[in-house]
């Protein structure tokens, strides 16, 4: 979309308007053969070195992540800051989004409006072709991952080179990220020394022989292996964690200081991020600053944050380009309840202490955002038709841990029953800037069958009676197995007892009782 | 003092010993009980699995069945939840979606009326040491609407701590789901069965003979769970523990 677009109208419609380019999707599009949540998570759940590396680093980052928020008097208040400023910025999206390209053109940057994933990967193609350069370095980024950047430039010829640790080991292991933070948090150190051993050499400098599996040594084997990458890096791609309207600028924030090198070194910086990433003011920043490194790597502060405002002469990047992505972000504003998963900073801390994430792993979410956050993201983002996005919302207990840790109080669980709802029941939904129907998802039929008619049963106290009697009656007969559905339960768990009569039969008995001891 | 029961489908149809104790112990405390035949299930499997129209019918139930009654206990965590955070939910809904102000008006009316057991003693009889007696190795399994829906904190731990001959022992990761969740049980068996072996294996390590909870859903669960492992730590519901004395053990 062209600048000129935006202007003529107020932003946000004029992106709906311009929606209809329905390219590959790329990563995501991969992920939509996927098999519904519970047969992708069954192997997970039956993967013991999976469960065992999943279980020692999310009960390791969660203890943290309880210490780091305890220090904070205030995280309550925090909290509710940091909720507020999103909502705020949500409301008002429009103007904001106007402002911003505003300040940063006025600094010097070049705004693109990429209404999907496949023009985000169309304009990202054309302005790196535009430098002559064969290949790109990257800085972690979930909004370039969401959008199959990589795999786009490929096919253009054009190598990226992904520099955080973490997405290089996924990168190299031509793997996919389960986690947002970590996203190798599926491979122990022994997996990772293997990765890096056979696949370093084919794409830049080898590990160096005898690569052993301590931590240290697998870092400065990164380390080195990355180094020729960022000096002669033309080109950087980068997402953003935060983007200023009021100045322009854009923040990363970082532990390895990969961002930092990819953000200052190459001539030509091009960020890819998602229009719900803007803060109306530079103060704002104050209140993530210390909510988002707390809540996702556990510390007071992270090590390395990077701040850029368009381009300054003689200073980093001389060309910086910023690629404002919707790709089903306008859709999801347009709920009222679903909007909310709109404020969330990407902390991963909903994941840490999840216990269906623990036990599922990350690929079962079918899609680059795995874990709680990915349940109530993806099926707005993408819309519930695939199998597994329709399953996602139902990949959760409820049991609330999610919106307790959440920096930005997402309720999760709210989230999750409302679009539950939207998938059973069917019911209004935003696709592509329209307002349609969606019809009640297929394979829901046996389920809603069934709790209507124990709504029917339970509304009719006589029917309800009979039904707990006829169960009494019957229950001599309790099967090990059942079949069909019903094996679901039994095939991990004993059927419960029932009882020899029901409650109310019991009160009725003991209430005719009292009334024959009555004188 | 009186109070209503709101027994729960689940108690009434499969654990009626929980419905029981909670009569005994209550009429040893002084309150007199209600029990309005008309109640029934507070609609929570139709919300929680995206049913929300099917849940209405049961709300109005819930409300017509306990209305004017001052005090509504339930011995479930989960249920007291569905009417305290959910049906102000559905009411408002309801009404925002052209169907009347009926519903959210029955809402507001009772949710305020309705304390889960612990809640009930602690905070409106204000008793701790309900006179129990219960010579056993309890671990505490706090289920997360208490937990978190309900914030009911230490109350059922103190009630716990407070019963003569009880040996109240800490359960690693007590504060993580046991993977029941209603539907999920059966819509995601894997990890729910996964989740509920840790918590069995929880109890087990913890040393306890019995596995104690708010929430019978919860311990239908983990009970399946540990029986088809065949081990020897039992499920009781903090009622049943609560009621018994040593001129009538109960559980």
């Amino acid at each position: 979309m062209t600048r000129a677009g935006v202007h003529g109208t107020d932003g946000m419609h004029g992106m709906r308007g311009m929606r209809g380019t329905q390219g590959a999707d790329g990563a995501q599009a991969a992920f939509l053969g996927m098999p519904a949540f519970p047969e992708a998570a069954r192997r997970a759940v039956h993967d013991p070195v999976l469960r065992a590396n999943l279980r020692h680093a999310t009960h390791t980052i969660r203890g943290r992540r309880a210490r780091a928020v305890a220090e904070l008097a205030d995280w309550d208040r925090l909290r509710a800051a940091g909720k507020a400023i999103k909502d705020h910025t949500l409301r008002h999206l429009d103007r904001y989004l106007v402002q911003l390209e505003e300040s940063v053109t006025a600094a010097g940057g070049t705004v693109h409006w990429a209404v999907d994933a496949a023009e985000a990967c169309r304009i990202v193609t054309r302005l790196v072709h535009a430098t002559g350069a064969r290949e790109v370095v990257k800085v972690k980024s979930m909004a370039t991952q969401e959008i199959g950047l990589n795999e786009a430039l490929e096919e253009a010829g054009i190598a990226s080179y992904e520099t955080d640790l973490a997405e290089l080991i996924v990168q190299l292991g031509h793997d996919r990220p389960s986690h947002i933070l970590v996203p190798a948090i599926h491979r122990n150190r022994g997996e990772i020394r293997d990765v890096f051993a056979r696949e370093m050499g084919r794409w830049g400098r080898p590990a160096p022989d005898g690569l052993g599996d301590d931590p240290r040594e697998l870092a400065e084997a990164a380390r080195r292996h990355l180094r020729e990458k960022f000096l002669r890096a033309q080109v950087a791609v980068s997402g953003a964690n935060f983007m200023v309207a009021e100045t322009g600028t854009l923040v990363v924030f970082e532990s390895e200081g990969n961002g930092r090198m990819c953000l200052t070194l190459p001539e030509t910086l091009i960020s890819v991020v998602g229009i719900e990433k803007v803060v109306p003011t530079f103060r704002d920043l104050e209140v993530f600053l210390q909510t988002l490194p707390r809540s996702s790597t556990a510390e007071r502060m992270n090590p390395y944050t990077t701040m850029w405002t368009g381009t300054a002469g003689g200073d980093g990047p001389t060309a910086f380009h910023l690629v404002l992505l919707d790709n089903g972000r306008t859709d999801t504003l347009a709920d009222a309840v679903g909007r909310q998963a709109l404020r969330c900073i990407r902390c991963s801390a909903c994941l840490n202490v999840c216990p269906v994430y623990e036990r599922a792993g990350g690929h079962a979410y079918g899609s680059v955002y795995p874990g709680p956050i990915g349940a109530v993201l993806s099926p707005q983002l993408r819309g519930t038709g695939s199998r597994v996005d329709a399953s996602l919302p139902f990949a959760s207990t409820l049991c609330g841990a999610c919106e307790e840790v959440c920096p930005v109080a997402i309720d999760i669980p709210e989230v999750l029953v409302h679009l539950r709802e939207r998938i059973v029941q069917g019911g209004p939904a935003t696709r592509e800037g329209v307002r349609v129907r969606i019809r009640p998802a297929r394979g829901h039929t046996a389920e809603r069958a069934a709790l209507r008619a124990a709504r029917l049963l339970l509304d009719h106290p006589g029917a309800l009676r009979a039904g707990e009697r006829l169960l009494a009656r019957a229950r001599r007969l309790r099967p090990r197995r059942l079949p069909g559905p019903g094996r679901a339960w039994t095939d991990s768990r004993d059927l419960p007892e029932p009882p020899e009569q029901p409650f109310r039969d019991w009160w009725e008995q003991r209430e005719r009782q009292d009334e024959r001891r009555k004188p | 003092m009186r109070a209503a029961l709101f027994v729960t489908c689940v108690n009434d149809a499969l654990h009626p010993r929980t419905g029981v104790a909670v009569v005994r112990l209550l009429e040893r405390l002084g309150v007199e009980v209600d029990f309005p035949a008309a109640q029934s299930c507070c609609g929570q499997p139709q919300y929680n699995t995206g049913l929300r129209r099917e849940a209405e019918p049961l709300l109005r139930r819930t409300a017509e069945a306990f209305a004017g009654h001052r005090y509504v206990v339930t011995p479930s965590g989960s249920c007291t939840a569905m009417v305290r955070g959910h049906y102000p939910r559905i009411g408002r809904l309801a009404r925002q979606e052209g169907r009347g102000g009926r519903l959210e008006a029955y809402a507001e009316d009772l949710a305020p009326r309705v304390y889960e057991l612990s809640e009930f003693l602690v905070d409106v009889l204000g008793v701790t040491d309900v006179g129990a007696y219960y010579p056993h190795t309890v671990a505490y399994h706090p289920s997360c609407h208490g937990l978190r829906g309900l914030g009911l904190g230490e109350r059922p731990r103190r009630l716990l701590a407070a019963v003569r001959g009880l040996e109240l022992v800490e359960l690693p990761g007590a504060e993580e789901c046991c993977g029941f969740g209603g539907t999920f049980a059966v819509k995601n068996p894997d990890v729910s069965a996964a989740m509920g072996a840790d918590k069995a294996a929880a109890a087990a390590a913890a040393g306890a003979e019995v596995l104690c909870g708010g929430d019978n859903s919860c311990l239908v669960h983990l009970d399946g769970i540990l029986r088809r492992a065949g081990s020897p730590v039992r499920t009781v519901h903090l009622a049943e523990i609560l009621a018994s004395t040593e001129e009538e053990p109960f559980a």
